[in-house]
């Protein structure tokens, strides 16, 4: 692997971890508890495609086969996506977005606090503007999951099902692969053991202060970094791709 | 029977300067006297606004995981939050009059409240987001310029902060057009397929014909209403006609000519058999809508409980 080859690759992942994250958190259009969570929903969503724009976009220079954003995000398989598979899951009730955003939030506002420091340039100018998204996306989270777990007892029980049921895809966040530890070297990629310390002990501060138990599941699923998905993205790039697909010859 | 007199005088006075204040074109502000049908008038005209931005986030957003580019995705996402925040200003503003958002959304539910007409129909295609934009915001954008001058300053102001919001709307929808009719055969078809579906409802949304609008006597008394129907209409299709030409798209009205007379386009005659069908539920997807939001509303029923009682528990810490 080049460290060409594996930019690209580092690239891809985080550019498909926004670009699905957006899907799921669109969906939330329309059908969040109030008006003022489906704006905020639907607000996070249009940060997430903004980041999958810069990212594939940079993605596609990288490659230099004159891909674009766009191609990048309409035209590929399931097997050729390397997001994390937590941010593919299903949006269920509202405590699940929520412990999803709980955890994929602070593990962003972590990630890109440290590819600010990226000897990448364009990676670390990405990063100081996604960070400040990525916090306020975690206050929001940490806002309600202080809601739901201090509550009542069916958001207590909600809130504590979701953070349980979505546990076995938080390992797969800290996993490294052939590119990061080409890119570590070049002090371009993000040290994720440091992240995953911090990370944990963010999480458990969180739950014990929502009132709520850390999961206690050590199954951990994995796949995103070889593209093996579970069930549901196949159905999001259906979706998601259907016009470029049925019209390959349109531009829209 | 003196204090009755003198309190008879006193509601006088007050009924006066209301009237005085319409009179000498100031606005009507929410502790100001106001009678009571001004004030249910507004409730009205105020909370159908309102649900109709809501409302009409449902078909919108049936199509922002199909948007066809990221670009798209985000123009699509930045307009719909546009409509739910122009929801929030809307359902506020109304609140000043004495009326909860719950007692709204209830009204809404119970069918006593209705929203715009238009969103009882489907959007079918990706071409429909243009003719949305274009077409129902365009005519939305002709009603509210109108409305930035009504008597209640509340409202007023909500409308003056949206028209600037909608006419980038409409700009956005007309884009998506003119792009597809620059595209391939197959996008030309499903432009014009949109267009033809969108016309007619697009121009029922100025409502009856001045003739047959029966609560409009005391709407222009009050300055609630500034332009007649008809007025708003033509308006709205003068400009709309010439934008269809430049992209090339018909408008599909076979009576549709222009007026060198009166400077203006005369258009065919609008079934209105359809309009009140609709209005009264029989439309495509007035169940659908409906079903949506009162489902919507139920299953978000425990996470407002959850911040209400976090809510309590944290005041009664502090």
């Amino acid at each position: 692997m080049t460290e060409q080859q594996a930019l690209y690759k580092y690239c891809l992942r985080l550019g498909d971890n926004a670009l699905v994250q957006s899907y799921r958190l669109s969906e939330w259009c329309s059908n969040a508890p109030t008006l003022e969570e489906d704006l905020a929903l639907t607000n996070f969503a249009l940060d997430m495609t903004g980041r999958a724009q810069a990212l594939l976009a940079y993605a596609g220079e990288v490659d230099g086969n004159g891909k674009t954003d766009d191609d990048l995000a309409y035209r590929r398989g399931e097997r050729e996506f390397y997001n994390h598979l937590i941010n593919e899951q299903p949006n269920g009730d509202f405590a699940h977005t929520i412990a999803r955003l709980l955890y994929t939030s602070t593990y962003e506002y972590l990630f890109y606090t440290e590819l600010m420091h990226s000897a990448d340039e364009r990676l670390a100018s990405i990063a100081a503007k996604v960070v400040k998204e990525s916090r306020y996306h975690m206050t929001h989270a940490n806002d309600w999951a202080m809601r739901l777990g201090n509550g009542t007892e069916e958001s207590q029980g909600r809130m504590q099902a979701a953070i349980d049921g979505l546990w076995m895809f938080t390992g797969e966040m800290f996993e490294t692969d052939a590119a990061d530890a080409l890119l570590r070297d070049k002090n371009i990629a993000v040290d994720l053991g440091k992240i995953k310390i911090k990370w944990m002990e963010r999480i458990t501060e969180m739950v014990k202060l929502a009132g709520l138990k850390m999961p206690q599941g050590s199954y951990m699923q994995t796949g995103g970094l070889k593209g093996i998905h579970t069930e549901y993205l196949g159905h999001i790039l259906t979706e998601m791709q259907y016009l470029q697909r049925a019209y390959p010859d349109a531009t829209w | 029977m003196e204090l009755l007199e003198k309190n008879e005088k006193l509601q006088d006075n007050k009924l006066g300067s209301f009237e005085a204040k319409i009179e000498r074109d100031d606005a009507i502000e929410p502790r100001d006297n106001m009678p009571e049908g001004y004030r249910k008038h507004l409730i009205r005209q105020m909370s159908q606004h309102a649900h109709s931005e809501v409302i009409g986030m449902q078909p919108e957003g049936n199509w922002i995981t199909r948007a066809p580019s990221l670009r798209a995705k985000q123009i699509l996402l930045a307009k719909i939050q546009d409509e739910g925040g122009h929801g929030l200003y809307l359902y506020s503003a109304a609140e000043t009059l004495g009326i909860t958002r719950d007692e709204m959304i209830a009204q809404l539910h119970s069918g006593k409240a209705k929203y715009s007409n238009i969103f009882n129909y489907p959007a079918l295609t990706w071409a429909d987001i243009g003719a949305i934009g274009w077409l129902v915001d365009g005519a939305a954008i002709v009603n509210q310029v109108s409305l930035q001058r009504t008597s209640y300053g509340p409202y007023s102001r909500a409308m003056v902060r949206i028209c600037k919001e909608e006419s980038f709307h409409q700009r956005q929808g007309y884009e998506i057009m003119a792009k597809m009719m620059n595209g391939t055969a197959a996008q030309r078809e499903m432009a014009q397929d949109a267009m033809n579906r969108w016309w007619w409802p697009s121009l029922m949304m100025f409502g009856p014909h001045d003739s047959e609008s029966p609560r409009s006597g005391d709407a222009f008394k009050w300055k609630i209403k500034r332009s007649t129907n008809d007025e708003l209409r033509q308006k709205f299709i003068d400009k709309t006609v010439q934008q269809a030409e430049v992209i090339g798209l018909k408008v599909p009205d076979a009576d549709l000519r222009w007026n060198e007379e009166k400077k203006c386009y005369d258009h065919g005659p609008i079934n209105w058999e359809e309009f009140h069908s609709v209005i009264n539920g029989n439309g495509p997807c007035n169940n659908q809508r409906m079903a949506h939001h009162k489902k919507v509303h139920a299953e978000g029923a425990w996470v407002r409980e959850a911040a209400e009682a976090y809510r309590l528990k944290e005041e009664k810490l502090n």
